[in-house]
């Protein structure tokens, strides 16, 4: 059963637009996505929206619906009710270029800040021998499909632009800590996660794990087991004694 | 190494960088305010009952006594009620004996990673809830002092095994009578005992802990023993939310009746 919805939907180039009203039919079983596309063929044929497959599974369609980052080709109208007015705006950490479609570059440029997988020197690809529990724990973190509403809903760089330099947000700094639990990884994660990366901005009030599609949960067991690696560190006086005393050889260098 | 991606063609004039100008702090429509405006008053109730319990002088009633006030180190704590019969704090202590132990429990929950969280966002609004704008212009979280003071938190957990060792123990002292019998069962000892189990669990259940187990390791599969305890500690750290908040209001349910039992409020026989 069809019905008309009421849309607001913000229209506008680099930073500058407004919201707009729009009434616009829905069918069952649609979801928000679907709508915007109904509004791009009938009342708005310029309408700018970033999508490629409707599967919650390309991370292209975020936006914010209602002021909450969503997907939008996951977003079930059913969820809604006939009544109610359905905002829906760009992610608004990140700079517009037209309509919903936001420039996210930043993401990519903080990507390419960190290292990439660094082995041992000596071993080659194709050595690498790894159990199953040793390597289960981050691929929690692959199933990420890089729709960044993390980073857009995290407080530390939505609200304060000016913490973009400092702060890679959570999407990366649970690639840190992917990298840092790897059995083969022998860069130096911890120092850099606090001291480049901004691991110290975050605290942990967990909106990346509320917003994550995935469903990955990014503050328990990625930002907290890091925040705990850098503790060991850089804060425990009785871990540093201990390696001082022990001289415990870094755990991470593989046994032969 | 690092990825190579598409540079921007030489000749496009670089577009002005801008997020959509929305004013309004926040578009959503639900009842945001409400976790943030729960969590305050549950921590404030906290907060008041704990103020009041201190310097609440009737926190033994043979053979309970109450956690807040546990261990009693002082030698104005009555015979039964001092952790071993010892009373390592002579005469020269009048303040409440609750006060000296009670840094340990309050830190390891002021430094729990949930803690943080719930305070962070209903007493400091940093976000009040998600998607919504903060108050403060300047954020700079946990990277100075004193908010870097957080990283402390694994002592407070080596503390608060203690504690929770010493409230089984007392819970376990509280399956006498009055003449120090064993084996009989009051509902204060079934609250004490409910009680030291949850924040038991609570305790295990911390970051900390986890991290401790194994969650430091990159090589779960040299270490069989601590990756057991982790698969553990972590089953438990998933409902760690939880555990704060059951431990919390149950220490302080086992904390009343301790007292309105040594008050005389409360005096049924199965007391
Ligand atoms: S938990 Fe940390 S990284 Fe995630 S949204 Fe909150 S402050 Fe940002
Ligand atoms: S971690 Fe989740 S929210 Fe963040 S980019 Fe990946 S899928 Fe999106
Ligand atoms: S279109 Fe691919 S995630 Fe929505
Ligand atoms: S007690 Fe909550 S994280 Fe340690």
């Amino acid at each position: 059963m069809g019905y008309k919805a009421k849309f607001r939907v913000w229209r506008g180039e680099a930073g500058e637009g407004a919201l707009e009203d729009f009434v616009v039919e829905v069918n069952e079983g649609e979801v928000v996505l679907d709508v915007i596309h109904r509004l791009q063929a009938t009342q708005a044929p310029d309408l700018a929206v970033r999508w490629n497959c409707k599967a919650g599974k390309c991370g292209s369609c975020s936006m914010e619906i209602n002021g909450k980052p969503r997907l939008g080709c996951m977003a079930r109208m059913s969820t809604f009710t006939e009544e109610e007015t359905i905002t829906v705006t760009p992610m608004r950490t990140f700079p517009v270029i037209k309509d919903l479609v936001t420039d996210v570059s930043f993401n990519y440029e903080k990507a390419r800040e960190i290292p990439s997988f660094t082995p041992p020197k000596g071993v080659a690809p194709g050595e690498y021998r790894m159990q199953q529990v040793d390597v289960e724990r981050s691929q929690e973190f692959r199933k990420c499909i890089e729709c960044f509403m993390c980073n857009n809903v995290c407080h530390v760089i939505r609200d304060h632009e000016e913490n973009k330099q400092a702060f890679a947000g959570p999407r990366f700094l649970m690639r840190i800590a992917e990298l840092d639990m790897h059995p083969y990884d022998v860069e130096d994660r911890q120092n850099s996660a606090q001291d480049e990366h901004g691991l110290g901005y975050c605290n942990i009030t967990k909106c990346c794990t509320e917003v994550c599609p995935e469903h990955i949960k990014i503050t328990d067991n990625a930002l907290i087991p890091m925040k705990e690696r850098v503790v060991d560190r850089r804060y425990d006086p009785l871990v540093w004694l201990g390696n001082k005393i022990f001289r415990r050889t870094k755990e991470k260098t593989p046994k032969a | 190494m690092t990825q190579t991606a598409a540079e921007r063609p030489v000749n496009e004039p670089t577009p002005r960088r801008q997020r959509a100008d929305i004013k309004a702090r926040t578009l959503r429509t639900d009842r945001w305010w409400l976790n943030p405006a729960l969590t305050f008053a549950a921590l404030m109730s906290f907060l008041v009952y704990g103020f009041w319990a201190i310097f609440d002088q009737s926190y033994f009633a043979d053979p309970y006594i109450a956690p807040f006030s546990a261990p009693c180190l002082a030698t104005s704590c009555p015979e039964g009620a001092r952790f071993l019969g010892l009373a390592p704090f002579g005469d020269w202590y009048t303040l409440p004996p609750g006060l000296l132990i009670l840094g340990l429990p309050a830190g390891f929950r002021l430094t729990c990673y949930y803690y943080r969280k719930s305070y962070y966002r209903s007493f400091w609004l940093s976000p009040p809830a998600c998607g919504v704008g903060e108050p403060h212009k300047k954020y700079s979280g946990e990277t100075r002092f004193p908010l870097i003071m957080q990283n402390v938190h694994r002592y407070f957990f080596y503390g608060a095994i203690l504690i929770g060792l010493i409230l089984t123990y007392d819970a376990v002292l509280a399956f006498r009578d009055k003449d120090g019998n064993w084996g009989h069962v009051g509902l204060g000892a079934i609250i004490l005992l409910v009680n030291a189990i949850l924040i038991m669990a609570y305790t295990i259940s911390c970051h900390s802990c986890r991290h401790i187990t194994a969650g430091r390791l990159n090589h779960f599969s040299r270490h069989p023993l601590r990756y057991k305890m982790w698969t553990f500690v972590s089953k438990l750290n998933a409902k760690h939310q939880q555990l704060a908040w059951v431990s919390m209001f149950s220490v302080m349910i086992a904390d009343l009746y301790v007292r309105l039992v040594a008050k005389g409020i409360i005096a049924f026989p199965f007391a």
